[in-house]
Order: structure tokens, then sequence, then C-alpha cells
């Protein structure tokens, strides 16, 4: 697998502190929804540094886009998201990864969780689920902080959105009628399908998250075997 | 071919001695927790560690039985395939030498299995001369079950992937076998020193 590099074609700005970055990777081998992809930046002097971000498109999707959340003490999301450019180039390689990555075939339901900027590998599964019209019923459940804190709040709140449901854990706007609260034993056995179902489970964020969500779902009676996580950051993070 | 990427300088660490960092890693604190599934809650009661496969008859240890074998507290630097290393890490557990010992073996291949089903593959080699040990606690704590307790695989001169959380024994093998993300495109061997991340690295 070898470093390409990729041309910077627009940034979308999501919320407060996530940008997309769209960019055009000529010869890119198609992914699948839930894979990632390693960045390197390097300076002039020759130092470089490398990380790991989920791709948030479809591979239906004609340019590749990461959704990066700045991290303020980082070194490298503050510059993706504040400094680059539309025309820059940076290095790319990937897609890496394929046990949390969904493929579009007939089977059981699909639920995904989602935790903050842990949306971003099921957005991807789930523009691709739309993009193939599947059959398969997929629900994606969404835990961010307030509706300012939502990424890709109009593509997830549009009308057509029936399979999204959206829990706001710090602030919900007047009239909300979503959820408002954590996602807890409770609020997984309302949205997602029942274990009987055997649903293949796709959970993605902070690790306090997903072993909360993790956690509850196989207390419901869900094989632990079809649930399938990503989780980012320490031991008690904070939980959106 | 290197390009450069305008406008980035980075952020060295004056902390760090780049010799202790292997190429495209970067020093955290923190202890991140990377895992395919949920997290096993399995009793101590119930828990054993198993050598089996290519050897005369298997050996079990139980908990307690594991517990009274000789301890070797180390502290050792550890590199994440996700970009991540974490210096000076104080592990306490029981040497893969002192477990292989009396085990008579052809293999030359090992399969590691957990609790949850995870499996990675190593040269037999790889486990022996002080260079592996089954870990039960971190910092003088028993280990925390997110961070693979009660005892993981340390193999620390490895990418980590090969430091099987949840472990519960050994298959000695005269094949090698790809393990859980071996089969997914990781690297069969993932020497971090040789930026081993992915086949063909």
């Amino acid at each position: 697998m070898n470093w390409q590099p990729g041309t910077v074609l627009e940034l979308i700005e999501q919320t407060a502190r996530t940008k997309s970055i769209v960019f055009d990777v000529p010869g890119w081998s198609r992914h699948r929804a839930g894979q990632h992809v390693d960045v390197r930046l390097t300076a002039e002097d020759g130092y470089q540094a490398q990380r790991s971000y989920s791709i948030a498109s479809a591979p239906e999707d004609r340019h590749i886009e990461l959704t990066v959340e700045r991290i303020d003490d980082g070194e490298v999301s503050p510059f993706l998201a504040d400094e680059l450019l539309p025309g820059d180039e940076i290095e790319l390689r990937g897609p890496i990864g394929g046990y949390f990555a969904w493929e579009e075939a007939p089977g059981t339901p699909v639920f995904l969780v989602g935790g903050g900027s842990g949306i971003v590998p099921l957005r991807a599964m789930l523009r691709h689920h739309r993009a193939t019209a599947s059959t398969v019923p997929l629900r994606l459940l969404y835990s961010a902080r307030s509706l300012d804190d939502v990424i890709y709040r109009d593509e997830l709140t549009a009308d057509a959105a029936g399979d999204v449901r959206l829990t706001l854990t710090r602030r919900q706007p007047a009239g909300w009628t979503g959820y408002g609260r954590r996602v807890d034993r409770e609020l997984a056995a309302d949205v997602c399908w029942p274990a009987a179902e055997r649903p293949l489970v796709y959970v993605c964020g902070p690790t306090g998250f997903v072993e909360a969500v993790a956690g509850a779902l196989v207390s419901l009676g869900h094989d632990a075997a079809r649930i399938r996580t990503e989780r980012f950051g320490p031991t008690g993070g904070e939980t959106p | 071919m290197t390009r450069i990427t305008r406008g980035f300088h980075g952020r060295r660490r004056p902390d760090v001695d780049p010799a202790r960092v292997p190429p495209g890693q970067y020093v955290t604190q923190d202890f991140p927790v990377l895992s395919a599934g949920p997290t096993p809650h399995g009793s101590l009661d119930g828990w054993s560690f198993t050598i089996r496969g290519q050897v005369d008859q298997p050996h079990t240890w139980t908990w307690d039985e594991f517990q009274a074998l000789p301890h070797e507290t180390v502290t050792r630097d550890i590199h994440c395939v996700t970009k991540w290393s974490k210096l000076d890490t104080v592990w306490t557990g029981v040497s893969l030498d002192t477990l292989l010992d009396g085990v008579e073996t052809s293999a030359e291949y090992v399969t590691a299995f957990s609790d949850g089903g995870y499996t990675t593959n190593l040269p037999l080699e790889d486990l022996t001369g002080g260079r592996a040990w089954i870990a039960f606690a971190y910092d003088d704590e028993p280990l925390h079950p997110e961070h693979g307790g009660p005892a993981r695989l340390l193999v620390p001169h490895l990418y980590f992937w090969k430091s099987a959380k949840w472990v519960r024994g050994l298959e000695l093998q005269l094949e090698d076998e790809p393990g859980f993300w071996e089969g997914y495109g990781y690297h069969n061997y993932g020497d971090p020193w040789r930026e081993q991340r992915y086949a063909g690295d």
C-alpha cells in the first residue's frame, strides 16, 4: 500500500470543532464503508507526522472525504482543520481495516451507534446504504452534546432521514422531540432491533461511550460477536 | 517520493528522545483503548491459561496456580499501529520463558487466543529470551478490563495488537496462520522499527 497525493478540493465547516475535507485522490482503490485512511504530513526539514482518520464518504461518492475533530493541543488535527486550503496536497494511504466495515448484502438488520465524532465511519455506512438503495433494515442512533455539535446535521435531520435518531445529552432546543440523555440500556432497547433478530451492530465513539453502549447491548442479550466497535481516546474519557 | 506539506511545521517534543520513537509514531501520555468488540468481563474462578497444540500434553494453570509462578515487573515502551507510542509503561506478569520452561515442542509458530474470540500470530522465538510476558498488573494495579485484564499478552517489541488482551492461552503450531488483524491486511510480523503496519510494508 503506497502513499498517494490527495488534493484538497473543498473544506466544509461541520461544527465549531469539526471540519470535513474533500480530497481528489487519483487512482484511489475503492474502500468499504467504515474503513480508514492514514494521513502523512511532511515539514520542510523532513519531519513527518502520521495519523489515522475514518473515511466519511461512501464508496459510491466521487471523492474521499475525511472529517477531522480539532484537538486543541494536537499536532495534526489543528493543522488539518485550520491551515489546509483548497489546492493543497497531502499524502494518504489506504483503505485500511476491514472488520469495522459494512458492505451492502442481504442479511439481518444493521444498527449503528455513534458518539460525537464517532459518527464519521457510520455516516459512510449510511450513505452506502442509501446509495445502493439497500433493503436491509438500518437504524442509526447518534449521541451528541447539543444540536450545534451534530456533525452532518442537515443530512441526518432531513425529512427523509427516518432511520436516524438523535439524542442530545447536554442541551436540547425548545420543542425538541428526540432523546435527551446518554445512551443507556433502556434507550438502546428502544432504538435497537430486538436481540432475537440478531442485528449486526457497529458502535463508534470515545472509549467510555463505546464501553457503555456495547455493555448495554450485551446485557440486552445481543451476541458480543455481532457487536463491532471502534474506540478513540483514553480510558474514562468524556462521554458525548 | 515524499512531498512537503505547505505550512506544516510539526511540533517536535523537546521532552521525548526521538531515538525511542519508531517511524510514524507519536508519544502520548494517555492510554488509548482499541478493541474490535465489547470488553469481556469474566470471573477469575473460571479463568485459566493453557499452552496446547504441538505439545506432548497441554499445560493449564488456574488463576491461583498462575499467581504462584514467579512474577517480574518490567518497564517498557509500547507502540500501537494506530500511531501512538507510550514510553516507560510498567507491567507485572509471568515471563513466557517461565511458562514455556519444560514444554517440549517442535512448533515454530504460536497463535495467542483470547476471550471474545480474538487471535494473533507470532513466531515462538519472539516469546522467548525475556521478551514476552502474561501481564496481570499495570502500574502496580490489577490490569483494567478495557486494557485486557485480567491478563494480557505483552510483547512490547512488536506493534501492540500482538499483545493480545484477555489472553487465555497459546496454540503452538508447525505452520504460521494469520490471526484476527493479520487476516484484515495488517502485517504478519509487525516490527514497529521497520514500520511493518500493513501487509507488504
